[in-house]
């Protein structure tokens, strides 16, 4: 800093009070240009938020209609739809939710509840799963891709195979908020179970698992709603792009709205793009509302102790 | 579940009691291998990336027409033409490219964002702007690749800045891949600066200082170690994102540090080969796994520097 700066000029200087003034005058300045700064910088970021969803409502909202919810993907613009990918990301949640409740919860339970922190294997697991929660995702693709659809256990391109690969990349995030979820509630809901006589295993499941519930459900759905959004996994895994029917099981063939979205965005025609828009448009609603579930849970069921 | 039963004033355990109870010990035992089971999954998850990618990664090599010299050292990435060659130079240039072009939009957005709602917004503003964040943190990144493809390049860079950029040009997909990552860096870099103990403040105002000083002065050299792990761990994200630059940047793997021209990164070069039916055991194929292996090394040692940033801050101040 300059020898404006109050804390570096001589207070024995003879202009010492005028000195201090100008200092104080600058600083003041400089104060205000730097929380001016700081409104741009925070602005930007919500400005480029506001241009993404603006620009693709303009482009997207006119082609939504009955039929494009209702309509098969087609060669013809005018009559594409998008009711198999969303049929087929339905399905795909239903795999995704049923694989990572329990295998999350459990997990979670088993950090907080049993691992013995001092252990290499339990720190080995702790530092894995915040490994694995910075993977890229086209990564879990690959693993999904080389095991799940060919290899080990050579699913196929499935809607199983797809949703266990979707499960992999949001695990963590799971684990993570379900353990936030369990610490949470005050060691002394499970000490006065035990206390009174309840196996370990009584007291988590009676009494610290239902206090915990609103915690995990939110962390459940805002996994579920990255899972609906993730693509480059699902491109490897390999949903065709054209799929002109609803899978019929978890062993049928799918496409996904994320996929259907790139599918329409790869094209080169102007038509297409414009379906994209109303594909995203379509997804970010879904979006949306999830988030608005999980918020609702949060504030209506979240205890304070 | 049966305890409740249990009548307190009996002193001597019946029969059916010392049962029950052996019941439970097994029971609780068994649960405890269970939870312990799905704990181990996630260690499998880790072995199997690492078991897939290596497994076809040393069939790569083994291919004749492959050499780990070329692969390192070449600078022309073309494993699908009829004479193909494998220098991974051309990907990881572009991803480096990219990166760096994102870290440079995101950082001053993420810390600028993080240093005011930290120290300065007021409570209502911070409770409008964080969930506004995450929901830029929410939104897909295919979205952000159609919507730097249709509205930024054309728009943004071309008509509002006037620059010659192609329909897939770098700059794009590194300017929305720094979009993407703000949330992350500002919602970690504000962590660490609202971790900083309330006394350092108080401190620095009370010999004279202004809150800008405070914030730049002591809160951000306080909250250094988090600071770094949340721009680290924008760079892993920055690394490893597919989508944006797989629709904004282009396909096409260069040496050229033109960043207004289209170029590949590593992830585009791995969902634009998986998303055509490669046979399984062409080396085309077994590249997707060459690629997704040097990708996975990086980030994996991005995280770990993340990793003991985020480590030491929550030492000193929790």
């Amino acid at each position: 800093m300059s020898a404006l700066d109050p804390a570096a000029s001589s207070p024995l200087a003879l202009d010492a009070r005028a000195t201090l003034g100008a200092a104080r005058r600058s600083v003041a300045v400089r104060d205000r240009l730097f929380v001016a700064l700081l409104l741009v910088l925070t602005s930007i970021g919500l400005i480029v938020l506001a241009a993404l969803l603006i620009d693709t409502g303009i482009d997207g909202f006119p082609k939504i209609s009955a039929d494009f919810l209702t309509s098969f993907p087609s060669a013809f613009p005018a009559k594409a739809g998008i009711e198999s990918a969303l049929v087929g990301t339905l399905w795909l949640m239903a795999v995704v939710a049923a694989v990572i409740v329990p295998l999350g919860v459990a997990t979670a339970l088993y950090l907080e509840e049993y691992a013995d922190h001092l252990k290499w294997w339990n720190r080995v697991v702790e530092v894995n799963i915040q490994n694995l929660a910075a993977v890229p995702s086209i990564v879990y693709g690959i693993l999904g891709l080389a095991f799940i659809v060919r290899g080990p256990l050579g699913l196929g391109r499935t809607v199983l195979a797809g949703g266990l690969t979707l499960s992999l990349v949001v695990l963590p995030v799971v684990i993570v908020t379900a353990r936030e979820a369990i610490r949470a509630v005050p060691p002394s809901i499970k000490e006065g179970a035990l206390a009174l006589g309840c196996t370990q295993w009584q007291a988590i499941w009676k009494q610290l698992l239902p206090a915990s519930i609103p915690g995990i459900a939110t962390g459940v759905i805002l996994s579920l709603s990255r899972a609906i959004g993730e693509t480059a996994p699902l491109i490897l895994v390999g949903a065709a792009t054209f799929v002109a029917f609803n899978p019929t099981g978890l062993d049928s063939a799918f496409t996904a709205l994320p996929l259907q979205i790139f599918s329409w965005i790869s094209q080169p025609k102007e038509e297409f793009q414009a379906l994209a828009a109303a594909a995203i448009v379509v997804l970010l609603v879904v979006l949306i509302m999830l988030n608005a579930v999980a918020i609702w849970l949060r504030n209506r069921y979240q205890k304070r102790w | 579940m049966e305890a409740s039963s249990t009548s307190v004033r009996e002193v001597a355990p019946s029969a059916e009691q010392v049962l029950g109870a052996a019941q439970r010990h097994i029971g609780e035992k068994l649960i405890r291998v269970v939870l312990t089971l799905a704990a181990g999954v996630t260690i499998l998850v880790t072995l199997g990336i690492i078991a897939s990618l290596v497994g076809e990664t040393l069939a790569f090599f083994q291919d004749e027409a492959v050499t780990v010299k070329e692969f390192l050292t070449g600078d022309t990435w073309t494993p699908l033409f009829s004479e193909p060659e494998f220098g991974i130079r051309p990907l990881v240039q572009g991803t480096l490219i990219i990166s760096l072009i994102g870290l440079a939009v995101a950082i001053p957005l993420g810390l600028g964002t993080a240093i005011y709602l930290s120290e300065y917004a007021p409570r209502r503003v911070r409770q409008t702007v964080k969930p506004t964040l995450e929901l830029l943190a929410g939104v897909p990144t295919v979205v952000f690749g159609y919507f730097a493809l249709t509205f930024f390049t054309p728009k943004v860079l071309g008509d509002l800045a006037g620059l010659d950029v192609s329909v897939f040009n770098g700059l794009a997909g590194g300017i929305i891949v720094g979009i993407m990552i703000v949330p992350t860096i500002a919602s970690v870099a504000e962590d660490a600066m609202t971790a900083v103990p309330q006394g350092l403040r108080e401190g620095a105002y009370g010999v004279g200082a202004s809150r800008r000083q405070v914030s730049t002065r002591v809160v951000f050299p306080a909250a250094l170690s988090g600071i770094v792990a949340a721009i680290v761990l924008g760079a892993s994200r920055a690394v490893g994102e597919t989508m944006i630059v797989l629709i904004a940047a282009g396909q096409v793997p260069t040496t050229s540090l033109d960043p207004t021209g289209p170029m590949e990164t590593m992830t585009a070069f791995i969902g634009a080969t998986g998303k055509g039916d490669v046979p399984t055991g062409s080396t085309g194929y077994k590249a997707i796994f060459a690629v997704g292996f040097t990708l996975f090394v990086m980030t994996l040692l991005i995280n770990a520097v993340a990793i003991r940033f985020v480590r030491r801050y929550r030492q000193v101040y929790e």
